[in-house]
């Protein structure tokens, strides 16, 4: 597929869709840093952040290579505008309260173990690579915030309507995990990745029945708010490049 | 150093004959080297120094995740970020361990928090020092680690067995840090003009700081001549102080940086430098809560144990719904 141009356009931002959503969502858990409600879940989210920018830099290291124009993973994550970042809706949206960003990677979660496990099975080496290698991490990652959701939506009165509210303002965002445009059909076609509408059936039951044993109600609302796959992305996501890339912007050329 | 002017109770340091058939053979047991662990008796006063001193060292590691914490969002790679991130989760498990050595003598991580957010309990002083750009970064783990693990490597050997433990686990990271705060240094003080200026600025405002990390001389303490009897201070102040300034102005040199002092000068007879005093009136005023950031450190930590109530309640409620059911099986 690198050798056909078209073909590797499609590669290279498909790359970037896995990289970028990974790395926003890293930096967003990083935020908590210090913050977090009890030490033993500062370290946690510390560690997932730290898995999420390892797993950014597989998929952006390789995203440079396929594009062979010399980017390579800091470029990427540095000096490009919020238009020509291709992660998720859901991924930049500000942590909230830690119900929120509990919920946030919940469902993310979910989604990932669901695509890595047939990424698994990619024609392309390199992908199954990175994708053997973040399973082991993103697997733990699912267990554990299921578990937290468990705990928290079927706790208190308080935290259980602090993690209704958080489903309710993050469901919309889900429907992105499965909109399936010309690159996924082309990624699909040449057996490189899956049609992310097919993941829809098990992700809804692996959700449904966490959030049951949670005693939290699935939102009823149909409405979808998609857009940051294809760079169209809400005004979260500039502000947060305009933190994570200050220094390489204000002194540009410089080496850390 | 993340314990400063940790008091004992003691007016004046007894010597054997002067002790209680138990004080006498638990002093005999710390001159012969022998470690105490949390079921052996000890005198009041050791236990009660001991939760002070393990105590102040917890909260500094934990408020000492917001100066470095303050420049994780801003990292400038990606590499670099990890390694930042890494590090100030490794703070955050070393006041772990610390707390965990600490509820060994009878008080819970909780009532040492609330001590802390009360303001009855203190940090390290360093950490009410603001971190104003990527080089700040370098000069913390460069300068503030180095200053603490020039302590902590002596209590390696304290006397007392949960917190010398914590100690040998913790200076293992701490010299991982130390480096990688130098690497950073190497890295600015090589790089552009910017950089330089960002490296020297950093040398600049945290030398004096980093010094009073050892606190004022105890020379004529009786508390550190207490502690220092009871093995869990090894070192005065001073001579760590001292220690801490002939390792680190060859490093400044060998990055081509200032030392801000312009008394610094290598003293032949003595085999050390000779410094400038920190500005000990500064030195107070910051414990007294006004150094430059200590609203925002202590207000942070109490936002964040605030806003986490409900979580903590909330996994303690679901806990106690499973043990209820569970018995209700049985």
């Amino acid at each position: 597929m690198q050798n056909d141009p078209i073909a590797r356009d499609y590669l290279f931002e498909w790359l970037l869709r896995r990289g970028d959503s990974a790395l926003i969502m890293g930096h967003r858990m990083s935020e908590w840093c210090g913050h977090a409600p009890v030490l033993e879940e500062d370290i946690a989210l510390a560690n997932i952040a730290l898995d999420l920018i390892g797993q950014a830099r597989l998929w952006l290291s390789y995203a440079g290579a396929v594009e062979g124009r010399g980017r390579g993973e800091d470029d990427l994550a540095f000096l490009r505008d919020a238009w020509d970042f291709r992660n998720l809706l859901l991924a930049e949206q500000p942590n909230g309260d830690f119900g929120k960003t509990l919920m946030r990677h919940f469902l993310y979660d979910a989604h990932q173990v669901l695509l890595l496990e047939k990424l698994l099975s990619s024609r392309d080496e390199r992908i199954c690579e990175i994708s053997e290698k973040t399973l082991k991490e993103v697997r733990y990652h699912a267990e554990r915030s299921a578990d937290l959701v468990v705990r928290l939506g079927d706790g208190t009165q308080e935290s259980h309507q602090r993690m209704q509210a958080a489903l309710e303002s993050l469901w919309p965002y889900t429907s992105e995990f499965f909109e399936t445009d010309e690159t996924d059909r082309a990624m699909a076609e040449a057996g490189l990745a899956v049609l992310p509408e097919t993941l829809k059936e098990d992700w809804s039951e692996m959700v449904g029945s966490v959030l049951d044993a949670a005693t939290l109600i699935v939102p009823k609302t149909g409405f979808a708010r998609t857009g940051g796959t294809t760079g169209r992305h809400s005004e979260h996501l500039g502000h947060l490049l305009a933190d994570m890339q200050f220094l390489q912007r204000a002194y540009p050329g410089a080496a850390w | 150093m993340y314990a400063q002017m940790i008091k004992t109770d003691a007016a004046k340091v007894r010597d054997l004959s002067e002790m209680s058939a138990e004080e006498r053979a638990f002093q005999e047991r710390i001159d012969r080297g022998e470690k105490i662990e949390p079921t052996d008796w000890m005198p009041e006063g050791y236990r009660k120094t001991l939760i002070r001193q393990i105590g102040q060292h917890a909260h500094s590691e934990i408020v000492g995740q917001l100066p470095e914490g303050n420049w994780i969002t801003r990292a400038p790679t990606l590499e670099r970020k990890a390694i930042l991130l890494a590090k100030v989760q490794d703070e955050a498990g070393h006041g772990l361990y610390l707390y965990c050595a600490a509820e060994t003598l009878g008080v819970s991580r909780d009532e040492l928090i609330e001590l802390l957010h009360a303001g009855k309990m203190k940090y390290s002083s360093i950490f009410n020092y603001p971190t104003l750009t990527w080089a700040d970064i370098g000069a913390v783990g460069w300068l503030v680690d180095g200053a603490a693990i020039m302590n902590q490597v002596p209590l390696q050997r304290t006397s007392y067995g949960p917190y010398s433990r914590a100690m040998i686990r913790i200076c293992k990271e701490e010299s991982f840090h130390q480096r990688q705060g130098f690497d950073i240094m190497m890295k600015m003080a090589g790089g552009s003009e910017a950089q330089k200026r960002m490296a020297q600025d950093a040398l600049d405002r945290f030398w004096y700081p980093s010094l009073m990390m050892f606190g004022p001389s105890d020379k004529d303490s009786v508390h550190s001549a207490q502690s220092m009897a009871w093995k869990i201070k090894i070192n005065t102040n001073d001579e760590l102080r001292q220690k801490f300034v002939d390792q680190t102005v060859p490093q400044a040199e060998y990055l081509g940086l200032t030392v801000p002092d312009p008394d610094l000068k290598w003293n032949e007879d003595k085999g050390g430098y000779d410094f400038s005093e920190p500005d000990w009136n500064e030195f107070f005023e910051v414990l007294k809560g006004n150094g430059p950031c200590n609203e925002e450190r202590l207000g942070a930590r109490v936002k964040a144990w605030e806003d986490g109530a409900w979580v903590r309640e909330g996994l303690m409620a679901h806990a106690d719904k499973r043990s209820v059911a569970k018995v209700a099986a049985e």
